[in-house]
């Protein structure tokens, strides 16, 4: 799957993987089942013998890493790879609860989405919102995701078909969690000289991530502050003090459907009163004032654990360069990505990408 | 041919250096050996957490803690709440790696003063830390043969003997040597007085290496506080500059190559020497902290960082050439064989070593005649990784 990727994003770049200057790819060990996995990296990007560094960490802060890498100026073209075969893990619940701190926080026999059904239960007290614009989140991800031609799960429901689903962790069901998908992404990243010679360059105006405790106990639960953080890292960057008229649209994370809310409000993209109003009302649709995760988001197209946010990137430049098909948003010069690790973690990212 | 584009713009020092003790069994966690060492570094420096404006944090596999994720969990410890944080990870090799990262976010211009934390707890690891290496093989082709590290490691000890006719007596001197050096070190863990026949005399852990021929199960961290010249000017009379950083992944199918020579160590060396405008490295570097996580090791780096000839390393130990008061001090800090490998915190012991040494502050362990170039260099993953950092008074 990297091999292949590799080769379709270099073509599409008009370049070889001997113009690549360097290679960052992003894995986690228990991911792969393999410790030390970075070590399986780079036959399949044509990077044997070259500067290859892992980040295991977010999609987002591996291209954030190879920004930085062009920007010091000793690399104009990196590569950056990340991948999910999730296919291959027999108890991803129990890979997750690995996550949780292992002498206060691990439960044994509880389903770690319970981090997920509290941050809800506290995001709907918090802002009043009704379980049903969270159904909403899914009926249009997965109806958008009819559109994409890469989206394994495209599917007609209607709010009652999710909020008739099981319930994983009240007030979660089973339908508001992102289905897996395997997957590999690879981006091409370059200097803005090297970018010129490219045939159809999209800019990074802006990057930023950030990291908030890893402790359950001293959470943030009703907001998404890493996602703050991070959009205004990137924000700033991008000289963007006004992101709800600046942004056209958004593909922000949506690994459980009530995110998508929190990380749209986070980012400045809806008033925080407003969100559950503005989904209900078909605001975030792909014809809407603010079209939110055209592609079908990872509810849509599967989640892809760290490549989800490269994969959402992907998406993000088809939009801007208008060859996202039938999922094509009107207008898509400048948008965002916004991404996280998932439970428990309070680590995502933000990307400001555009047309010029 | 070149490997970079063109020489950074932005330079970055070290400002402050920061260690915990590194033994075999700590009462701390990980999360709390990473905040001893980046309080230190952070006291060095002179300045608060709240300065600092990203963290890199580097930790080898997370089977170790058994934590999915390690790195986010580690990450209150090494000070990155409310920041950006990165863990950058090329296994054995991410303790100088962490550095580079950390490099590339000043360098970059995204930030001024940045902290980086190298953290490794094995003694978590139950019953011994090398079952968390046996999954670090392929599982198709080499998982089933079982093997561990110490395996493919006398492989790769055999290999350089047998193609340069280098004996185990040769290779022991690198055990005496370091176990020595780490004596005048006050973090070391196995710090020793002992002789060859010592060393040959310690058991067979795996034809040829014997059990004094092999770095020690570590827990500990260091840290270091990087900034942008205008900021180091201000907080450090004494700044330490990165000058050049080179880093390098092989092939992962290690089967195919000749492990007599690390042609990976090599491109890496190059990288950095070509950053650091460095050409004659033997004249130009005055003390070096190359990787030894096995006694072998030491000198199969120094001949890929050019250091010394291939197959001729061995020679020049034993007419005392890498000695702490020899023309070339190699590990004057006690390597890993001496001061300890808690795996991606030793990578970065070596840094902090550096740092002290060029600014004249490593007290008994001090080099002679005033270092003004140093360089560290780590290795990781199957045998297939290195990664390298200049450093310098200018």
């Amino acid at each position: 799957m990297g091999f292949e990727a590799a080769t379709r994003a270099y073509d599409d770049a008009g370049v070889t993987h001997q113009d690549i200057d360097s290679f960052v790819s992003v894995c986690e060990d228990f991911h792969e089942g393999t410790s030390i996995t970075d070590e399986y990296t780079p036959d399949q990007l044509g990077a044997v013998l070259r500067p290859v560094h892992t980040v295991a960490g977010d999609g987002l802060q591996g291209v954030a890493a190879a920004v930085m890498l062009i920007r010091t100026g000793i690399a104009d073209l990196v590569a950056v790879e990340a991948h999910c075969k999730t296919s291959n893990i027999l108890a991803h619940e129990q890979v997750l609860t690995m996550a949780l701190d292992p002498s206060y926080e691990r439960l044994p026999g509880i389903t770690p989405h319970f981090v997920a059904g509290m941050e809800m239960r506290r995001y709907l007290h918090e802002t009043g919102a009704p379980e049903d614009a969270v159904a909403m989140v899914v009926v249009k991800n997965r109806r958008h995701a009819l559109s994409n031609p890469v989206a394994a799960y495209g599917e007609v429901l209607s709010p009652d078909d999710v909020l008739a689903s099981a319930a994983v962790c009240a007030p979660l069901r089973e339908r508001e969690i992102s289905p897996p998908a395997d997957g590999a992404v690879v981006l091409v990243l370059a200097s803005e000289e090297a970018a010129r010679r490219t045939p159809k360059p999209v800019w990074i105006r802006g990057v930023g991530w950030a990291s908030d405790s890893p402790w359950l106990a001293a959470r943030s639960w009703g907001q998404a502050s890493y996602a703050s953080l991070a959009t205004q890292m990137a924000y700033q960057m991008a000289g963007i003090t006004k992101p709800d008229q600046e942004i056209r649209f958004a593909e922000v994370d949506d690994t459980y459907a009530y995110k998508e809310l929190q990380h749209l409000e986070a980012a400045q993209l809806i008033p925080r009163a407003d969100a559950a109003r503005i989904v209900l009302e078909g605001g975030t649709r792909r014809g809407g004032r603010l079209p939110v995760n055209p592609s079908g988001g990872s509810l849509g197209m599967g989640y892809c654990f760290d490549a989800t946010a490269l994969y959402r990137t992907a998406e993000a430049v088809r939009q801007i360069r208008g060859e996202a098909g039938r999922a094509q948003v009107e207008h898509a010069a400048t948008g965002l990505v916004v991404s996280w690790r998932g439970i428990p973690t309070q680590s995502g990212g933000a990307l400001v990408l555009s047309a010029d | 041919m070149s490997l970079i584009k063109r020489k950074p713009q932005r330079r970055v020092a070290i400002v402050g250096a920061g260690l915990s003790l590194f033994m075999r069994r700590a009462l701390d966690t990980g999360k709390e050996l990473s905040y001893y060492a980046a309080s230190q570094a952070l006291d060095a420096a002179g300045v608060r957490r709240k300065d600092i404006q990203a963290v890199v944090m580097a930790t080898a596999p997370d089977a170790f803690d058994g934590v999915h994720m390690k790195g986010e969990w580690l990450l209150d410890g090494a000070g990155g709440v409310g920041k950006p944080y990165l863990r950058a990870y090329v296994g054995g090799g991410s303790g100088v790696f962490s550095i580079i990262s950390g490099w590339m976010m000043v360098a970059s211009g995204l930030f001024d003063l940045v902290l980086v934390v190298a953290e490794e707890k094995m003694s978590s690891c139950q019953p011994h830390p090398q079952g968390a290496f046996l999954t670090i093989f392929d599982h198709i082709i080499e998982r089933p043969l079982g093997p561990n590290l110490l395996w493919i490691f006398s492989l790769e000890q055999q290999r350089y003997m047998a193609a340069y006719g280098i004996q185990n007596e040769d290779i022991a001197l690198v055990s005496v040597k370091n176990k020595h050096n780490a004596l005048a070190h006050p973090a070391a863990q196995v710090a020793a007085q002992l002789t060859v026949k010592d060393v040959l005399d310690s058991e067979v852990v795996a034809w040829p290496v014997h059990r004094l021929m092999v770095s020690p199960i570590s827990d500990g961290a260091a840290a270091v506080v990087l900034a942008s010249e205008h900021v180091a000017q201000r907080l450090a009379d004494h700044p330490i500059w990165i000058q050049g950083v080179g880093w390098c992944l092989d092939t992962s199918y290690w089967g195919n190559r000749d492990l007599a020579y690390p042609r990976y160590v090599e491109q890496a060396a190059r990288m950095a020497y070509e950053m650091a405008g460095i050409t004659e490295p033997r004249r130009q570097i005055h003390v070096a902290e190359p990787y030894d996580p096995f006694a072998y090791k030491e000198l199969h780096h120094l001949e890929g960082l050019q250091l010394a000839d291939r197959g001729k390393a061995p020679d020049d130990l034993a007419r005392g050439r890498f000695d702490r008061g020899g023309e070339l001090p190699s590990c004057p800090s006690g390597g890993l064989m001496g001061v300890g490998n808690p795996i991606a915190a030793a990578g970065l012991m070596k840094i902090c070593e550096l740092f002290w040494q060029l600014r004249g502050e490593a007290g008994t362990r001090q080099v002679a005649g005033n270092p003004e170039r140093g360089l560290a260099q780590a290795w990781g993953d199957l045998m297939q990784v290195g990664t390298v950092a200049v450093l310098g008074v200018r």
